[in-house]
């Protein structure tokens, strides 16, 4: 018993809380190195179509973005309505996916190469003509992991 | 005024200003999640195209979709929301009707001799179809897929499709092989 008694009478010190800042000081470097502020301005409309089937995209740095849709309004007066491919911060033609997909390529680690996915994220109002010629592109390009991107909903809606 | 013993200034604010920060790169910046329907292209196909395997036609089911986003299935219009039944229906074919696919005895781990169906998706679309039609039918047929899958893996295992062992889930992946071919795009419906 008079072992805890002891204890008592020194249990009025504090606990130090000067290192506090410091730990969260490092939660907070921790979280503004890891969540990704978007790299690139999208300048296309962007209304992804729902799906229920959807599955996550792992391993952000294999991937690859091309934006389909229309051009924003303020892009409007000097690229027109009809949907556009943006690859990186730039508008682009058809014929550039393919180097688009090669330098996407070099970047990465010749083993991890296999993984590289492309991720097509496309306005829901575009029309097929324009995916389909992406698609026959990225087969000339030799890049077939393709992913669809769409939000998870629970029921497809009309 | 006297100094205060020891001369520490108080730290225990810089705490509540890191929380503060801390909170606000929480709530501003987005881990946004990427999700979607991965798909693998089929590779570029050298020279003439091999015409030795025949593909009898009870073994295909072919989904069309027009540029005014309306649905053929097996020669005749459908509503979406019939596809994924329809679907599952073609890919079981559990009651061994003619005019849906046959099977094949494979040897299946786990399973020992198991039919397995020949029956191929076939989906064709216009250049005019809408990109969101797209999607749906994609998904409609993915969830036929996965539903089939899910519904033996429950069977076999107790357990989802999704929570099953590598050598658990390729059996199954065995058994419903997922096989949607996408005919080349054709240009009927104009722009």
């Amino acid at each position: 018993m008079s072992k805890f008694k002891k204890k008592k009478a020194v249990g009025s010190q504090e606990i130090s809380t000067a290192s506090l800042p410091d730990i969260v000081f490092m939660l907070l470097f921790f979280f503004m190195v890891t969540t990704t502020l978007r790299e690139t301005t999208i300048n296309v409309m962007q209304k992804l179509p729902g799906a229920t089937e959807v599955k996550k995209l792992e391993r952000k740095s294999l991937v690859s973005y091309i934006y389909i849709g229309k051009p924003r309004q303020n892009f409007q007066t000097l690229y027109g309505t009809e949907p556009r491919i943006q690859l990186n911060d730039a508008f682009a033609k058809i014929e550039d996916i393919r180097n688009y997909v090669i330098s996407e390529r070099e970047k990465v680690d010749e083993n991890e190469r296999t993984f590289l996915t492309t991720s097509l994220k496309v306005d829901k109002d575009t029309k097929m003509g324009i995916i389909i010629d992406v698609k026959q592109e990225l087969r000339k390009a030799s890049a077939l992991k393709i992913n669809y991107s769409s939000r998870k909903v629970s029921q497809i809606e009309d | 005024m006297p100094r205060r013993p020891g001369g520490t200034f108080n730290a225990a604010s810089t705490a509540d200003i890191a929380f503060l920060l801390l909170i606000f790169f929480l709530v501003t910046t987005t881990m946004d999640v990427d999700t979607g329907l991965a798909r693998k292209l089929p590779p570029i196909v050298q020279g003439p195209e091999d015409v030795s395997s025949v593909i009898k036609e009870r073994n295909v089911f072919v989904v069309l979709v027009n540029a005014k986003d309306q649905l053929l299935v097996e020669g005749k219009p459908m509503n979406i929301y019939n596809l994924r039944e329809e679907a599952k229906e073609f890919i079981a074919n559990p009651l061994d009707k003619e005019d849906l696919p046959e099977k094949t005895m494979k040897d299946i781990p786990f399973f020992g001799q198991t039919a397995v169906s020949k029956g191929i998706i076939s989906l064709q679309n216009d250049r005019g179809t809408s990109y969101e039609m797209y999607i749906k039918v994609q998904n409609e047929l993915a969830a036929a897929y996965n539903e089939l899958r899910n519904e033996l893996s429950q069977r076999k295992f107790g357990k989802k499709y999704d929570d099953l062992i590598k050598e658990q889930a390729d059996a199954i992946a065995d058994i419903y092989p997922q096989i949607i071919s996408e005919a080349e795009p054709k240009n009927i419906g104009g722009k």
